[in-house]
Protein backbone atom coordinates (compact mmCIF):
# COMPACT_ATOMS: atom_id res chain seq x y z
CA UNK A 1 0.00 0.00 0.00
CA UNK A 2 1.43 3.41 -0.87
CA UNK A 3 1.11 6.48 1.32
CA UNK A 4 -1.83 7.85 -0.62
CA UNK A 5 -3.80 4.64 -0.19
CA UNK A 6 -2.91 4.57 3.49
CA UNK A 7 -4.21 8.13 3.99
CA UNK A 8 -7.41 7.32 2.10
CA UNK A 9 -7.93 4.20 4.19
CA UNK A 10 -7.38 5.92 7.55
CA UNK A 11 -9.45 8.98 6.67
CA UNK A 12 -12.19 7.41 4.61
CA UNK A 13 -12.02 10.57 2.48
CA UNK A 14 -12.29 10.70 -1.31
CA UNK A 15 -9.99 13.62 -2.12
CA UNK A 16 -11.25 13.66 -5.73
CA UNK A 17 -14.47 15.28 -4.50
CA UNK A 18 -12.55 18.52 -3.85
CA UNK A 19 -13.40 21.35 -6.29
CA UNK A 20 -10.60 23.61 -5.00
CA UNK A 21 -12.76 26.44 -3.67
CA UNK A 22 -10.49 27.00 -0.68
CA UNK A 23 -13.31 27.45 1.81
CA UNK A 24 -11.65 25.02 4.24
CA UNK A 25 -8.56 27.18 4.46
CA UNK A 26 -10.62 30.36 4.51
CA UNK A 27 -12.46 29.21 7.62
CA UNK A 28 -9.54 27.50 9.41
CA UNK A 29 -8.71 29.16 12.77
CA UNK A 30 -5.11 27.94 12.49
CA UNK A 31 -4.56 29.25 8.96
CA UNK A 32 -2.00 31.91 9.92
CA UNK A 33 0.20 29.45 11.76
CA UNK A 34 0.20 26.74 9.10
CA UNK A 35 2.91 26.02 6.54
CA UNK A 36 0.49 23.85 4.56
CA UNK A 37 -3.17 24.82 4.71
CA UNK A 38 -6.20 22.50 4.69
CA UNK A 39 -6.83 22.81 0.94
CA UNK A 40 -3.16 22.00 0.31
CA UNK A 41 -3.41 18.85 2.43
CA UNK A 42 -6.28 17.68 0.25
CA UNK A 43 -4.51 18.54 -3.03
CA UNK A 44 -1.12 17.13 -2.00
CA UNK A 45 -2.69 13.85 -0.93
CA UNK A 46 -4.52 13.73 -4.26
CA UNK A 47 -1.24 14.16 -6.15
CA UNK A 48 0.67 11.80 -3.86
CA UNK A 49 3.01 14.55 -2.64
CA UNK A 50 2.70 13.46 0.99
CA UNK A 51 6.23 13.48 2.47
CA UNK A 52 6.33 17.29 2.90
CA UNK A 53 3.08 17.06 4.88
CA UNK A 54 4.35 14.27 7.13
CA UNK A 55 7.40 16.32 8.00
CA UNK A 56 5.51 19.58 8.59
CA UNK A 57 4.56 21.12 11.94
CA UNK A 58 1.23 22.00 10.31
CA UNK A 59 0.08 18.52 11.35
CA UNK A 60 -0.10 19.71 14.95
CA UNK A 61 -1.99 22.90 14.14
CA UNK A 62 -5.32 21.30 13.29
CA UNK A 63 -7.66 21.89 16.25
CA UNK A 64 -10.31 19.31 15.32
CA UNK A 65 -12.82 22.17 15.44
CA UNK A 66 -14.70 20.73 12.42
CA UNK A 67 -15.10 24.15 10.79
CA UNK A 68 -13.76 22.83 7.48
CA UNK A 69 -15.85 19.66 7.80
CA UNK A 70 -19.01 21.68 8.39
CA UNK A 71 -18.39 24.28 5.70
CA UNK A 72 -16.98 22.27 2.80
CA UNK A 73 -19.60 22.50 0.02
CA UNK A 74 -18.51 19.10 -1.34
CA UNK A 75 -18.39 17.14 1.92
CA UNK A 76 -14.68 16.40 1.55
CA UNK A 77 -13.95 16.61 5.31
CA UNK A 78 -10.41 18.03 5.11
CA UNK A 79 -9.83 17.61 8.89
CA UNK A 80 -10.00 13.85 8.40
CA UNK A 81 -7.26 14.03 5.78
CA UNK A 82 -5.03 16.04 8.14
CA UNK A 83 -5.78 13.59 10.96
CA UNK A 84 -4.82 10.65 8.75
CA UNK A 85 -1.52 12.22 7.70
CA UNK A 86 -0.76 13.06 11.34
CA UNK A 87 -1.48 9.48 12.41
CA UNK A 88 0.68 8.19 9.59
CA UNK A 89 3.48 10.26 11.15
CA UNK A 90 3.03 9.60 14.88
CA UNK A 91 2.22 5.92 14.53
CA UNK A 92 5.84 5.36 13.62
CA UNK A 93 8.08 4.24 16.46
CA UNK A 94 9.53 7.13 18.45
CA UNK A 95 7.60 9.76 16.47
CA UNK A 96 5.37 11.07 19.26
CA UNK A 97 5.03 14.82 19.03
CA UNK A 98 4.36 15.30 22.76
CA UNK A 99 6.18 13.39 25.49
CA UNK A 100 5.01 13.18 29.08
CA UNK A 101 8.31 14.61 30.40
CA UNK A 102 7.66 17.86 28.50
CA UNK A 103 4.32 18.50 30.19
CA UNK A 104 5.32 19.99 33.59
CA UNK A 105 7.01 22.99 32.01
CA UNK A 106 4.08 23.63 29.67
CA UNK A 107 1.28 23.87 32.23
CA UNK A 108 0.06 26.19 34.97
CA UNK A 109 -2.23 25.61 37.96
CA UNK A 110 -5.42 26.33 36.02
CA UNK A 111 -4.90 23.90 33.15
CA UNK A 112 -8.01 21.74 32.78
CA UNK A 113 -7.49 17.99 32.54
CA UNK A 114 -9.31 18.15 29.22
CA UNK A 115 -6.41 20.09 27.72
CA UNK A 116 -3.85 17.39 28.53
CA UNK A 117 -6.10 14.52 27.53
CA UNK A 118 -6.84 16.19 24.19
CA UNK A 119 -3.23 17.09 23.49
CA UNK A 120 -2.06 13.55 24.16
CA UNK A 121 -4.71 12.12 21.92
CA UNK A 122 -3.69 14.41 19.08
CA UNK A 123 0.06 14.39 19.53
CA UNK A 124 1.05 10.93 20.77
CA UNK A 125 0.47 7.23 20.32
CA UNK B 1 -36.99 11.70 35.19
CA UNK B 2 -33.68 9.95 35.70
CA UNK B 3 -30.84 10.24 33.21
CA UNK B 4 -27.51 8.50 33.05
CA UNK B 5 -24.91 11.21 33.45
CA UNK B 6 -21.37 11.36 32.14
CA UNK B 7 -19.37 14.08 33.93
CA UNK B 8 -15.94 13.43 32.40
CA UNK B 9 -12.47 14.09 33.80
CA UNK B 10 -12.46 17.87 34.07
CA UNK B 11 -15.81 18.17 35.83
CA UNK B 12 -14.32 16.16 38.67
CA UNK B 13 -11.40 18.56 38.94
CA UNK B 14 -10.88 22.02 37.45
CA UNK B 15 -14.47 22.42 36.31
CA UNK B 16 -16.15 21.17 39.48
CA UNK B 17 -18.44 24.24 39.42
CA UNK B 18 -19.81 23.34 36.00
CA UNK B 19 -20.88 19.99 37.47
CA UNK B 20 -22.10 21.19 40.87
CA UNK B 21 -24.38 23.93 39.54
CA UNK B 22 -25.73 21.54 36.90
CA UNK B 23 -26.73 18.99 39.53
CA UNK B 24 -28.31 21.65 41.77
CA UNK B 25 -30.24 23.12 38.86
CA UNK B 26 -31.37 19.70 37.65
CA UNK B 27 -32.80 18.92 41.09
CA UNK B 28 -34.64 22.25 41.15
CA UNK B 29 -36.03 21.63 37.66
CA UNK B 30 -37.17 18.11 38.44
CA UNK B 31 -34.71 15.76 36.80
CA UNK B 32 -32.04 13.54 38.27
CA UNK B 33 -28.56 12.83 37.00
CA UNK B 34 -27.34 9.32 37.82
CA UNK B 35 -23.61 9.31 37.43
CA UNK B 36 -22.39 6.31 35.46
CA UNK B 37 -20.43 3.95 37.66
CA UNK B 38 -16.80 3.54 36.71
CA UNK B 39 -17.08 5.85 33.73
CA UNK B 40 -14.00 6.20 31.60
CA UNK B 41 -12.45 9.32 30.10
CA UNK B 42 -13.70 10.03 26.57
CA UNK B 43 -10.24 11.12 25.39
CA UNK B 44 -11.19 14.76 24.79
CA UNK B 45 -11.08 14.68 20.99
CA UNK B 46 -13.17 12.52 18.68
CA UNK B 47 -10.91 9.95 17.00
CA UNK B 48 -11.64 10.58 13.34
CA UNK B 49 -9.58 7.70 11.94
CA UNK B 50 -11.73 4.99 10.41
CA UNK B 51 -9.21 2.28 11.37
CA UNK B 52 -9.03 3.14 15.11
CA UNK B 53 -11.08 1.15 17.59
CA UNK B 54 -9.19 1.39 20.90
CA UNK B 55 -9.70 5.15 21.19
CA UNK B 56 -13.47 4.73 20.76
CA UNK B 57 -13.99 1.98 23.32
CA UNK B 58 -14.33 4.13 26.44
CA UNK B 59 -17.22 6.01 24.84
CA UNK B 60 -18.88 2.73 23.90
CA UNK B 61 -18.58 1.44 27.48
CA UNK B 62 -20.23 4.63 28.79
CA UNK B 63 -22.97 4.43 26.17
CA UNK B 64 -23.61 0.79 26.94
CA UNK B 65 -23.92 1.50 30.67
CA UNK B 66 -26.73 3.96 29.91
CA UNK B 67 -28.36 1.40 27.62
CA UNK B 68 -28.23 -1.25 30.37
CA UNK B 69 -30.09 1.16 32.66
CA UNK B 70 -32.62 1.97 29.96
CA UNK B 71 -31.74 5.65 30.21
CA UNK B 72 -30.65 8.44 27.89
CA UNK B 73 -27.11 9.64 28.46
CA UNK B 74 -26.66 13.28 29.47
CA UNK B 75 -23.36 15.09 28.97
CA UNK B 76 -22.27 18.56 29.97
CA UNK B 77 -18.71 19.23 28.82
CA UNK B 78 -18.72 20.15 25.12
CA UNK B 79 -15.79 17.85 24.37
CA UNK B 80 -17.31 14.81 26.08
CA UNK B 81 -20.56 15.49 24.29
CA UNK B 82 -18.86 15.73 20.92
CA UNK B 83 -16.78 12.58 21.37
CA UNK B 84 -19.52 10.39 22.79
CA UNK B 85 -22.15 11.54 20.31
CA UNK B 86 -19.86 11.01 17.31
CA UNK B 87 -18.73 7.57 18.51
CA UNK B 88 -22.37 6.66 19.05
CA UNK B 89 -23.04 7.67 15.46
CA UNK B 90 -20.20 5.40 14.32
CA UNK B 91 -21.65 2.50 16.29
CA UNK B 92 -25.00 3.08 14.64
CA UNK B 93 -23.88 3.69 11.07
CA UNK B 94 -20.43 2.17 10.50
CA UNK B 95 -20.60 -1.61 10.33
CA UNK B 96 -16.84 -2.10 10.39
CA UNK B 97 -16.35 -0.03 13.57
CA UNK B 98 -19.42 -1.58 15.21
CA UNK B 99 -18.28 -5.14 14.50
CA UNK B 100 -14.71 -4.63 15.65
CA UNK B 101 -15.66 -2.70 18.80
CA UNK B 102 -18.15 -5.38 19.79
CA UNK B 103 -15.68 -8.15 19.03
CA UNK B 104 -13.28 -6.53 21.42
CA UNK B 105 -15.70 -5.62 24.20
CA UNK B 106 -17.65 -8.90 24.34
CA UNK B 107 -20.61 -7.26 26.06
CA UNK B 108 -23.56 -9.38 27.18
CA UNK B 109 -25.32 -8.19 24.07
CA UNK B 110 -23.74 -6.16 21.24
CA UNK B 111 -23.97 -2.38 21.43
CA UNK B 112 -25.36 -0.92 18.22
CA UNK B 113 -25.73 2.76 19.02
CA UNK B 114 -29.09 2.44 20.80
CA UNK B 115 -28.48 5.06 23.50
CA UNK B 116 -29.82 8.57 23.03
CA UNK B 117 -27.12 11.14 23.83
CA UNK B 118 -28.40 14.48 25.09
CA UNK B 119 -26.50 17.54 26.08
CA UNK B 120 -27.75 19.13 29.31
CA UNK B 121 -28.91 22.11 27.24
CA UNK B 122 -31.04 19.79 25.12
CA UNK B 123 -32.72 18.43 28.24
CA UNK B 124 -33.55 21.99 29.25
CA UNK B 125 -34.94 22.84 25.80
CA UNK B 126 -36.59 19.62 24.67
CA UNK B 127 -37.67 17.87 27.87
CA UNK B 128 -38.15 20.52 30.55
CA UNK B 129 -38.82 23.35 28.09
CA UNK B 130 -37.49 26.88 28.38
CA UNK B 131 -40.95 28.15 29.37
CA UNK B 132 -40.91 25.82 32.37
CA UNK B 133 -37.36 26.92 33.21
CA UNK B 134 -38.57 30.52 33.09
CA UNK B 135 -41.37 29.74 35.53
CA UNK B 136 -38.84 28.36 38.02
CA UNK B 137 -36.63 31.45 37.82
CA UNK B 138 -36.84 33.31 41.14
CA UNK B 139 -33.87 35.58 40.60
CA UNK B 140 -34.16 36.84 37.02
CA UNK B 141 -30.86 38.15 35.69
CA UNK B 142 -32.54 41.38 34.60
CA UNK B 143 -30.48 43.85 32.61
CA UNK B 144 -27.58 41.45 32.16
CA UNK B 145 -26.31 41.23 28.59
CA UNK B 146 -24.92 37.75 28.09
CA UNK B 147 -22.92 36.50 25.11
CA UNK B 148 -23.22 32.75 24.57
CA UNK B 149 -19.98 31.20 23.36
CA UNK B 150 -20.61 27.92 21.56
CA UNK B 151 -17.10 27.32 20.29
CA UNK B 152 -16.64 24.39 17.99
CA UNK B 153 -17.55 21.16 19.72
CA UNK B 154 -21.15 21.75 20.79
CA UNK B 155 -22.43 22.22 17.26
CA UNK B 156 -20.16 20.51 14.75
CA UNK B 157 -20.45 18.48 12.70
CA UNK B 158 -24.07 19.54 12.57
CA UNK B 159 -25.13 16.40 10.67
CA UNK B 160 -24.12 14.26 13.66
CA UNK B 161 -24.49 16.58 16.66
CA UNK B 162 -27.97 17.75 15.59
CA UNK B 163 -28.30 20.08 18.55
CA UNK B 164 -28.93 23.28 16.69
CA UNK B 165 -28.23 25.15 13.47
CA UNK B 166 -24.42 24.98 13.43
CA UNK B 167 -24.07 28.42 11.85
CA UNK B 168 -26.94 30.24 13.53
CA UNK B 169 -27.63 28.54 16.86
CA UNK B 170 -30.20 29.76 19.37
CA UNK B 171 -30.29 27.21 22.20
CA UNK B 172 -28.13 29.19 24.62
CA UNK B 173 -29.70 32.51 23.62
CA UNK B 174 -33.12 31.02 24.42
CA UNK B 175 -31.81 29.87 27.80
CA UNK B 176 -30.46 33.36 28.45
CA UNK B 177 -33.92 34.78 27.73
CA UNK B 178 -35.51 32.21 30.05
CA UNK B 179 -33.14 33.35 32.80
CA UNK B 180 -34.45 36.89 32.40
CA UNK B 181 -31.34 38.29 30.74
CA UNK B 182 -30.66 39.66 27.26
CA UNK B 183 -28.70 37.54 24.78
CA UNK B 184 -25.92 39.15 22.79
CA UNK B 185 -25.45 37.62 19.33
CA UNK B 186 -21.99 38.18 17.85
CA UNK B 187 -20.07 36.85 14.85
CA UNK B 188 -17.38 34.80 16.63
CA UNK B 189 -19.69 32.77 18.86
CA UNK B 190 -19.16 29.50 16.98
CA UNK B 191 -15.48 29.85 16.07
CA UNK B 192 -12.83 27.77 17.84
CA UNK B 193 -10.98 29.23 20.87
CA UNK B 194 -7.71 27.52 19.98
CA UNK B 195 -8.38 24.39 22.03
CA UNK B 196 -5.37 22.32 23.05
CA UNK B 197 -2.98 24.62 21.19
CA UNK B 198 -2.64 26.50 24.49
CA UNK B 199 -0.16 23.82 25.55
CA UNK B 200 2.31 24.58 22.78
CA UNK B 201 1.52 28.01 21.42
CA UNK B 202 0.04 30.41 23.94
CA UNK B 203 0.45 33.51 21.70
CA UNK B 204 -1.67 31.90 18.96
CA UNK B 205 -4.41 31.12 21.48
CA UNK B 206 -4.18 34.65 22.92
CA UNK B 207 -4.88 35.98 19.43
CA UNK B 208 -7.95 33.74 19.11
CA UNK B 209 -9.11 34.72 22.60
CA UNK B 210 -8.92 38.46 22.00
CA UNK B 211 -10.67 38.16 18.63
CA UNK B 212 -13.54 36.24 20.21
CA UNK B 213 -13.87 38.34 23.37
CA UNK B 214 -13.60 41.62 21.45
CA UNK B 215 -16.29 40.43 19.07
CA UNK B 216 -18.62 39.74 22.01
CA UNK B 217 -17.66 43.02 23.69
CA UNK B 218 -18.20 45.06 20.54
CA UNK B 219 -21.76 43.75 20.45
CA UNK B 220 -22.27 44.96 24.01
CA UNK B 221 -21.96 41.99 26.36
CA UNK B 222 -21.37 42.16 30.13
CA UNK B 223 -20.19 38.59 30.33
CA UNK B 224 -19.73 35.38 28.33
CA UNK B 225 -21.07 31.90 29.06
CA UNK B 226 -19.69 28.55 27.93
CA UNK B 227 -20.24 24.83 28.44
CA UNK B 228 -16.63 23.86 27.85
CA UNK B 229 -13.78 23.83 30.44
CA UNK B 230 -11.13 24.32 27.76
CA UNK B 231 -12.96 27.32 26.27
CA UNK B 232 -13.20 28.65 29.83
CA UNK B 233 -9.45 28.26 30.34
CA UNK B 234 -8.61 29.84 27.00
CA UNK B 235 -11.03 32.77 27.27
CA UNK B 236 -11.14 33.80 30.89
CA UNK B 237 -7.83 35.65 31.15
CA UNK B 238 -8.79 38.14 28.44
CA UNK B 239 -7.32 41.62 28.24
CA UNK B 240 -10.72 43.32 28.45
CA UNK B 241 -11.57 41.71 31.77
CA UNK B 242 -14.87 40.35 30.44
CA UNK B 243 -15.99 37.68 32.93
CA UNK B 244 -16.59 34.16 31.60
CA UNK B 245 -19.00 31.83 33.43
CA UNK B 246 -20.19 28.29 33.00
CA UNK B 247 -23.80 28.49 31.85
CA UNK B 248 -24.82 26.28 34.78
CA UNK B 249 -23.55 28.84 37.28
CA UNK B 250 -25.82 31.55 35.88
CA UNK B 251 -28.67 29.06 35.65
CA UNK B 252 -28.28 28.19 39.35
CA UNK B 253 -28.13 31.90 40.10
CA UNK B 254 -31.34 32.58 38.18
CA UNK B 255 -33.05 29.66 39.92
CA UNK B 256 -32.17 31.24 43.26
CA UNK B 257 -29.88 28.36 44.20
CA UNK B 258 -26.65 30.28 44.37
CA UNK B 259 -27.82 32.80 46.94
CA UNK B 260 -29.34 29.95 48.96
CA UNK B 261 -26.14 27.91 48.95
CA UNK B 262 -24.07 30.97 49.86
CA UNK B 263 -26.33 31.73 52.83
CA UNK B 264 -25.91 28.24 54.24
CA UNK B 265 -22.18 28.23 53.51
Amino acid sequence: MDKKEEIELISGVNVLKCMRCGKCSGTCPSYDEMEYHPHQFVYMVETGNIDPLINSESLYRCLSCFACVERCPRGVEPAKVIEAVRLSAIRQKGANHLKAEQVPELIDDDVPQQLLVSAFRKYSK
Amino acid sequence: MIYSYYPGCTLKNKAADLDMYARQSAAALGFELREIEEWQCCGGVYPMAKDEIATKLSSVRNLNDAKMHGQSLVTLCSACHNVIKQVNNDMRTNEDIRTRANNYLKLDEPYNGETEVLHYLEVLRDVIGFDAVKEKVTNPLKGKKIAAYYGCLLLRPGSVLKMDDPENPSIMEDLIKAMGATPVVYPMRNECCGGYLSLEDKPAVAKRRETIVNSAKDFGCDCIITACPLCMYNLKKNESGVPVYYFTELLADALGLKAASEETA
